[in-house]
């Protein structure tokens, strides 16, 4: 058979690649090491969270899987930041470790144009610094017109437990271990990576009752914009909270010599997460923390697995068992698993476009941890607009970038391939310039049509979408419209709102920008029959009309910028007036955009000025 | 482009007339926000109008504005020339007040640059421009550097860091809301450091008040009902300095007429026409015109006649006087004092000879004490004068204002945040710190989070 894509790599990033690129249309095959390590999570039990569960809303929007598989794989819904602002709140899922990969597949297998196949890839097939296809550790070629990695972790793996190095993937599978010199080899600049994962508990063996129980949110929500959430709120399944204790802290003092990170390995290159470190990092950076948060989740309803969130290390097994025996109520708790830190390769990411291919072989694209980010969702996304932006490439059609007031995703990767990364990156909503516009509650609005333009939302969909902005544009005017005035008959039921007295009339719309007004207090006076998730769109819109009207204006002096293109053959040597810092920068990461030059550190307004006045000199027939 | 621009374009220099040339496609929406006169949105292209630039009515200078349309002008964009009269520190309060009002500070070069790139010069002189703005950089930001150091750059810095560590908090509390050890921040716990982040950008401010005297000397008018001794007062302190008496015609309000020297600090005497002004028929000071006098200057020299009693309209005045830096000087010591001392209560007061020269020295000290000039000028301190800065400043306490409003109507804390992120970069933008990621940094050492 004839691939028009290959996608390397069955994790997150590698799954919505594939399911973009044949539901686009596209002949699409997944190389994996193991199939039955398809959308596996082998790190914590959970999908979404702050900022990342807005990613998984984006990617449903667009019309990846991420979001309905683990709408349907959740064993605990939990509304994050719930009695925040709306900017912040963010959705995150326990999700249940087998049914996760087994509804990914279903997905995949759903589509006629999608071969998975089990191998091993060393290398590429690149022509004319092109790519053609890829070589199997067999030996054996699979053209291609475009070729997607999504490796994760696995290449050139060493799992890391106290003073041994282990040439493996995640849970003992096999890693990759040419195809990151191969990588080299083609010029790429290759960087080490390390994160680490905690203990597993066997959950029979816990006393729960010295814990505290923390349960889902009792509200249904979904990720999904196209699921009726219905299920069980009573039979969610509880995390539980623990801390760490002087014992558990005396023994990881004692033997902070036998981590590998702590002198237990003397060759380790790899730099790890500032966000996520592991426990004796904590106990070292903050001596005077007297205990630690941990948290014990589920992992399944079908097996007996507990993860420790906040327990990641690399100390030998003996250690650990006893760091795991100082916890109050897993005194006789019985490890599953041991935890371990790995080191991995990645490609360092201002070498990437903004649509993900690689600058200096084309038609090779990359996602996920290979670019250097961290965790499923910052993968997934990734992997979604990898598969469009392949498809859109092999189609001669322009590439699909989102800016970085449209969706997290466009802030993702913008942040990597014009700022690169120091460690593993993570998502956080501190990153996002306008995160106000950036809601769970407003994703389908902002990106749906994208997912329809380019083939992954159906008709049908798109129609409701349609449908839902015309009544939120009709309500929102009749808000304007419609006036309540202070009489009689009215003023009583005002005063059991609990609200300051009315002396004019005053439209709703304006009422309802008083804190304590919601659409429902306000239904004797309006005819308004809305979805609770459409009435709370438009108390949003109206509530925070102000600060939206700031960040959009603000947004769009950006975008002014994002307007002015740099063309690909600049030659920067050529400015002479350049600062050499900024020369330098420019050099590497290529900007397309003259806002994306400005955004680069090191690159000053003088220098985007001067670049400005050469663009005009030298291209003045196409800019203007 | 987007930005309105606006940088004084004239060299600064004493007594020259400064132009502001202000361009963009908000150029005349903005200067007629600050100007009174005649409604510039109407004035046809290419006409120069008379009028004053006000600041919430209050009269900050007379001006002569040039109000061109595009496409015929320099940068081809709307712009607008502000003549102003009234010497450095008032162009550069007229400068502060267009970037208050929606104006950005041009970079260096930048009305060159936009020149060129909307087509009004030459494509050949590209060179030109780019080494203008290379060499413009350079020497701007040596100045930049040079007006915050030390003492205010201290102060910004201190006050970023409080800011930080409070933003941290808060952005922690978002992105792991279930860290229980980690304090959540609440609305209430702004109360606090707002009024702190206040009281300092007053304080910076203030500091910068000081700089603008250092550089411009203090504006002083004498009042006083004739005969009293003004001019004996004036002549007096301008003998002993042996001060330039100049004359300098002109439209402008306010006429220096003496410049007296002060341990290195300019006096600059206004209005001294009325002081001379012969017409003692009428036995009056003129309640009003004193007041208009009182208003302009930094400092207000009141002259008393030991000799009379302090009459109704001299105790109006002195009531005025009260939230005005001034001295009350009683002339005529050597005669019979007929002054009721309680009537001066709350008032700095000292007694002199003009005529014979005596109490001068306990003048010119009292006037050193108002103005804490012993210490301005022993720190030997870099104050803060540049209108970039202080518009920089004022636009963080509209921010600051901003949080007050979105307080009362409840906004949750990460709405507010968004004016106190917005101060921490304004702040940042004044000692030239804006680094990437240094609130996820902070962040990450403030907090103890992990996986």
């Amino acid at each position: 058979m004839n691939y028009e894509i290959i996608v390397v790599g069955g994790g997150h990033a590698g799954c919505e690649a594939a399911y973009s690129c044949s539901k686009i249309g596209h002949n699409t095959l997944l190389i994996t090491g193991n199939i039955k390590n398809i959308a596996d999570m082998p790190c914590n039990p959970s999908i979404g969270g702050s900022a990342k569960g807005i990613v998984v809303r984006e990617i449903d929007a667009l019309g990846g899987v991420m979001g309905k598989v683990a709408d349907r794989s959740q064993i605990q819904m939990k509304m994050l930041n719930s009695a925040k602002g709306p900017a912040v709140q963010a959705l995150r899922a326990q999700a249940d470790k087998i049914t996760y990969p087994k509804e990914m597949l279903k997905e995949l297998n759903s589509i006629d144009k999608l071969e998975i196949k089990e191998a091993m890839v060393k290398d590429l097939i690149v022509e004319d610094n092109k790519v053609k296809g890829v070589i199997l550790e067999d030996e054996s070629k699979i053209y291609a017109a475009a070729v997607i990695l999504t490796t994760g972790t696995y290449l050139k793996a060493d799992i890391l437990v106290g003073d041994t190095r282990r040439r493996e993937g995640p849970h003992g599978e096999l890693p990759s271990n040419y195809l990151s010199d191969n990588l080299k080899k083609l010029g790429f600049k290759i960087i080490r990576l390390k994160t680490g994962t905690p203990q597993r508990i066997d959950k029979k063996t816990i006393d729960f009752s010295k814990t505290k129980i923390e349960k889902g949110s009792d509200e249904h929500y979904s990720f999904s914009f196209d699921i009726n959430p219905t299920y069980d709120i009573e039979k969610q399944v509880p995390c539980h909270l623990v801390y760490t204790t002087p014992e558990t802290h005396k023994i990881i003092n004692e033997n902070l010599n036998k981590s590998s990170m702590y002198g237990g390995l003397d060759d380790i290159k790899g730099v790890g997460p500032r966000y996520c470190p592991s426990i004796e990092d904590k106990i070292v950076r903050f001596k005077d923390k007297e205990r630690h948060q941990l948290f014990l989740e589920p992992e399944s309803l079908y097996y007996d697995d507990i993860y420790i969130q906040g327990f990641s290390t690399s100390m030998p097994y003996d250690v650990q068992e006893k760091m795991v025996h100082s916890l109050p109520g897993l005194e006789n708790a019985k490890i599953l698993k041991y935890a371990y830190a790995i080191e991995y390769d990645a490609i360092y990411p201002t070498q990437l476009k903004q649509n993900l291919e690689t600058k200096i072989i084309e038609n090779l694209f990359t996602a996920g941890q290979i670019n250097g980010t961290s965790g499923y969702e910052e993968a997934a996304c990734q992997g979604l607009m990898a598969g469009i932006n392949a498809c859109l490439k092999i189609e001669n059609k322009e590439p699909f970038i989102l800016k970085r007031n449209e969706a997290y995703i466009g802030v993702l990767i913008d942040d990597l391939v014009t700022k690169g990364v120091r460690d593993p990156y993570r998502l956080l909503t501190s990153r996002a310039e306008y995160r106000l516009l950036l809601r769970h509650d407003n994703a389908d609005l902002r990106l749906r049509e994208y997912g329809y333009k380019y083939g992954l939302i159906d008709e049908d969909r798109y129609q409701k979408l349609v449908e839902k902005k015309k009544i939120i544009n009709d309500s929102i005017n009749y808000l304007k419209e419609t006036k309540i005035t202070p009489k009689k008959e009215v003023l009583p039921y005002l005063e059991k709102l609990n609200t300051a007295a009315l002396k004019d009339s005053i439209t709703l719309y304006d009422f309802l920008k008083r804190p304590e007004i919601t659409l429902e207090k306000l239904t004797p006076f309006h005819n308004l029959n809305l979805e609770p998730n459409i009435a709370k769109q438009i108390e949003i819109e109206i509530k925070y009309d102000g600060y939206i009207k700031k960040a959009m204006i603000e947004a769009e002096k950006l975008n002014n910028l994002e307007k002015k293109n740099i063309p690909n053959d600049i030659d920067y040597d050529k400015i002479k007036n350049l600062a050499s810092e900024a020369k330098q920068k420019l050099k590497e990461v290529k900007p397309t955009t003259v806002a994306q030059a400005a955004r680069i550190s090191g690159v000053n307004p003088a220098d985007i000025s001067i670049l400005m006045v050469y663009l005009k000199k030298e291209y003045a027939h196409e800019s203007r | 482009m987007e930005d309105t621009i606006a940088a004084i374009s004239t060299a600064l220099g004493v007594g020259a007339i400064s132009i502001i040339r202000v361009s963009g496609k908000d150029a005349i929406k903005i200067v007629n926000k600050i100007f009174k006169g005649k409604d510039l949105e109407k004035v046809p292209s290419h006409t120069i109008h008379y009028g004053h630039i006000i600041n919430n009515e209050e009269i900050v200078d007379e001006v002569l504005i040039s109000v061109m349309l595009s496409p015929k002008t320099f940068t081809t964009e709307d712009t607008v020339e502000i003549n102003c009269h009234g010497g450095i520190a008032t162009t550069n309060k007229v400068l502060e007040l267009l970037l208050v009002n929606g104006c950005r500070l041009a970079e260096a070069g930048e009305f060159t640059k936009r020149a060129f790139l909307n087509g009004r010069i030459d494509l050949t002189q590209a060179e030109g421009v780019m080494n203008l703005i290379e060499a413009k950089t350079e020497s701007s930001r040596a100045l930049a550097l040079n007006q915050v150091d030390g003492k205010v750059s201290k102060l910004v810095k201190d006050l970023r860091q409080e800011i930080l560590e409070v933003l941290a908090n808060i952005e922690v509390n978002i992105d792991y809301p279930e860290y229980e050890d980690i304090e959540v921040f609440t609305n209430e716990m702004l109360f606090p450091m707002l009024t702190k982040i206040k009281k300092a950008i007053l304080k910076i401010l203030n500091e910068s008040e000081n700089g603008k005297i250092l550089q411009d000397g203090i504006k002083t008018c004498i009042i006083g009902k004739p005969n009293v001794g003004k001019s004996s007062l004036l002549n007096s302190l301008l003998n002993e300095e042996k001060a330039i008496v100049t004359d300098i015609e002109g439209t402008t309000r306010d006429i220096v007429e003496g410049k007296i020297s002060l341990d290195g600090v300019t006096l600059n005497i206004i209005d001294t026409a009325g002081i001379r002004e012969t017409n003692d028929v009428v036995e009056s000071i003129g309640v009003e015109k004193s007041r208009k006098m009182m208003d302009e200057a930094d400092l207000v020299l009141f002259v008393l006649n030991n000799n009379d009693e302090i009459n109704s309209e001299e105790k109006k005045i002195l009531d005025s006087l009260k939230n005005k830096t001034h001295i009350v000087i009683i002339n005529k010591k050597d005669l019979e004092s007929k002054i009721n001392l309680n009537d001066l209560d709350g008032h700095d007061y000292i007694f002199i000879s003009a005529f014979k020269n005596e109490g001068i020295d306990d003048l010119k000290d009292k006037i050193k004490e108002l103005f804490n000039l012993e210490q301005i000028l022993t720190n030997d301190m870099t104050y803060l004068t540049s209108a970039r800065s202080i518009s920089l400043l004022k636009q963080s306490l509209e921010s600051l204002n901003d949080i007050e409003s979105g307080l009362k109507q409840e906004y949750p804390i990460d709405i507010l945040e968004i004016d106190l992120k917005n101060i921490w970069n304004k702040l940042g933008e004044i000692i030239g710190e804006t680094y990437e990621e240094e609130l996820i940094d902070q962040l990450f050492s403030q907090f103890c989070l992990g996986k």
